[in-house]
């Protein structure tokens, strides 16, 4: 029955990875099967050989044909609009975007308001983080909470986060917090549903086996069922550090006077597309740094994965 | 006579809801009325169909799981709950992905509070032992199957038990390894001395390994027949499976699992 509520709210939360959530449990018992005509005495593959191999995989030619890629959309964007006669208004060219932009930086403390956007997405994202992972531990390990709280849990996770935006800003007045607030809020849930499901599906066998040394509840959790959930946690982590970015430009739009939200509704209020367009890429960029560190602290937490196990978006750090 | 390593005194087990009676969640009966005694260092196989309630008796042994009649008992004493004089072995290597093989064998010395030293001294000494000194840094995904498994023997010898419980410990390897690993386990028994109750479904791995074999029934699981393996050499398995006695106990076993009358059986 638990298992079955923790199965109903999984499929909700995007999981743009959800193979490997069950790599960690299963790929010892999927590998015995699959290399078993290997010979014992054949050597097996070393560290550094599997370095090479994720090397030669992102070669040379994946690189440059991403780059033209990325060469064509710069030039379509700047010569595009004029050669199809779009107006400036609807879709500015790239140089006067960031001609926008610089101006932003000259006279409306661009920086200040991308270093307060920055600021609420990262307490946030933490604060949701570990918000949603505690609770998801603490439900994951007590079936009996999990029933009860299910419909509950699942109400609040089909309700609109965003929409509570103004609620917040009620309560709190224009300050940082109903920002963070939304954040959290939004952040909470890809986080708790993949713990909570990855709790719940460690294998019982590993259970038995620390059981069977006589370990405590404590020591279960601790040395089985924390580590086990690593993979899901960072899917989760992945989800959630975008959706923080999502969170906090909501709340900014709603109320307030600072944030990069706040300066893109005045660029809408000004007709000011450029400027729009300017604080969306800056939003844009603070979302992936965001992703890249979840990506770099996963890497070095889940370096006990095969190293294929990355190979979802391709980030050149 | 001395006191039994590992008893079975008319054991039961049932699964399912106790208290209905209408049907909606029927009971199972996994083993009835089982009996078996295995002497110290001896090695003692199990066959039968599959959900038999081999692996029933095995979550028995080791303290996993309750009988509802009957005991259990270890050294002469009754088993209540998980204890250190019996460890497990099973098809699953069990090794934890994110633990080096190193703190993988280490892994119940660690549970059970040994301080690093001695725990790190022992793993090493297996690590050693099992031809895997080389692989003691790197992760189970970089070894091969039958490397996975004697890593896994190793965390169970750790233990230092008294009776080793084996769930079809090499059901997923390719004969080769099988074979190779048999002999490992076989000699490791022999030279520690080991009480072993051994779980399979290959017949030829019951004969060669054991003193005894014993034949379980369809569900509910009985011991129907007890076989002394009457071959020389327990420790050579390979040498036994060319033993001119081996045939005739195989088609014995055959006979008694209706091979050949269930094909789906074996």
């Amino acid at each position: 029955m638990a298992a079955r509520d923790a199965g109903a709210l999984a499929p909700a939360v995007p999981r743009p990875d959800a193979e490997r959530s069950c790599a960690a449990a299963t790929c010892c018992a999927a590998a015995t099967v699959e290399q078993g005509p290997r010979p014992v005495a054949a050597p097996a593959p070393t560290p550094a050989a599997a370095k090479r191999g994720l090397a030669s995989r992102f070669n040379r030619k994946e690189t440059w044909l991403s780059l033209v890629v990325l060469v064509l959309f710069v030039a379509g964007w700047e010569w595009g609009p004029v050669l199809l006669g779009i107006a400036p208004y609807n879709i500015p060219r790239l140089s006067l975007v960031i001609q926008e932009g610089v101006f932003l930086y000259q006279n409306s403390e661009l920086l200040y308001h991308a270093g307060i956007t920055c600021f609420e997405v990262l307490v946030g994202f933490s604060l949701g983080c570990l918000l949603g992972a505690v609770i998801g531990y603490l439900l994951g390990m007590s079936p009996t909470t999990e029933v009860i709280a299910s419909p509950y849990l699942l109400a609040l996770q089909i309700a609109p986060k965003v929409a509570f935006a103004p609620l917040f800003i009620l309560w709190f007045g224009y300050n940082m917090a109903p920002k963070i607030l939304v954040a959290v809020l939004i952040v909470f849930f890809p986080i708790l549903i993949n713990v909570l499901t990855s709790v719940r599906t460690v294998d019982p066998a590993l259970i038995n086996l620390a059981r069977s040394f006589k370990a405590s509840r404590w020591q279960i959790f601790w040395k089985i069922e924390f580590p086990a959930s690593m993979p899901s946690l960072f899917s989760g982590l992945r989800i959630g550090s975008t959706l923080a970015v999502i969170g906090v430009t909501v709340g900014e739009f709603v109320g307030g006077n600072t944030g990069l939200g706040y300066l893109l509704v005045q660029g809408e209020g000004q007709g000011n597309t450029g400027s729009v367009f300017a604080a969306i890429i800056l939003l844009t960029l603070i979302g992936i740094i965001a992703y890249a560190l979840v990506i770099l602290a996963e890497r070095r937490v889940l370096r006990y994965l095969p190293k294929r196990d990355f190979g979802d978006v391709a980030i050149p750090i | 006579m001395a006191t039994s390593r590992l008893e079975f005194r008319q054991v039961t087990k049932r699964f399912g809801n106790r208290n209905s009676g209408d049907g909606r969640d029927p009971v199972i009966t996994a083993v009835e009325d089982v009996s078996l005694a295995l002497a110290d260092g001896e090695v003692v196989s199990l066959i039968g169909p599959s959900g038999c309630g081999k692996s029933t008796l095995l979550n028995l042994g080791s303290g996993l799981d309750r009988p509802n009649e009957g005991t259990v008992l270890v050294d002469g004493e009754e088993v209540d709950g998980p204890n250190s004089h019996v460890a497990f072995m099973l098809q699953k290597d069990l090794l934890l992905p994110w633990r080096t093989i190193r703190d993988n064998v280490e892994l119940g010395q660690e549970i059970q509070g040994v301080a690093r030293e001695s725990r790190r001294t022992v793993a090493l000494d297996l690590i050693a032992k099992y031809k895997l000194g080389e692989f003691a840094n790197a992760y189970p995904h970089q070894l091969s199957g039958g490397m996975r498994q004697r890593a896994a023997l190793a965390r169970t010898m750790a233990m230092d038990p008294d009776v080793l419980l084996l769930d079809e410990p090499f059901s997923a390897l390719d004969a080769q390894t099988k074979m190779v690993l048999q002999t490992d386990l076989a000699r490791t028994l022999k030279d520690e001395g080991k009480t072993a109750f051994l779980i399979t479904h290959d017949l030829i791995e019951a004969v060669a390994l054991s003193d005894r074999v014993l034949v379980m029934s369809s569900r509910p699981g009985r011991i129907i027949e007890e076989i002394a393996v009457e071959m020389p050499e327990r420790e050579k398995p390979i040498a036994r499976r060319g033993h001119p006695k081996m045939g005739d106990y195989i088609t014995k076993l055959m006979g008694l699992l209706h091979i050949g009358d269930e094909i789906e059986a074996a």
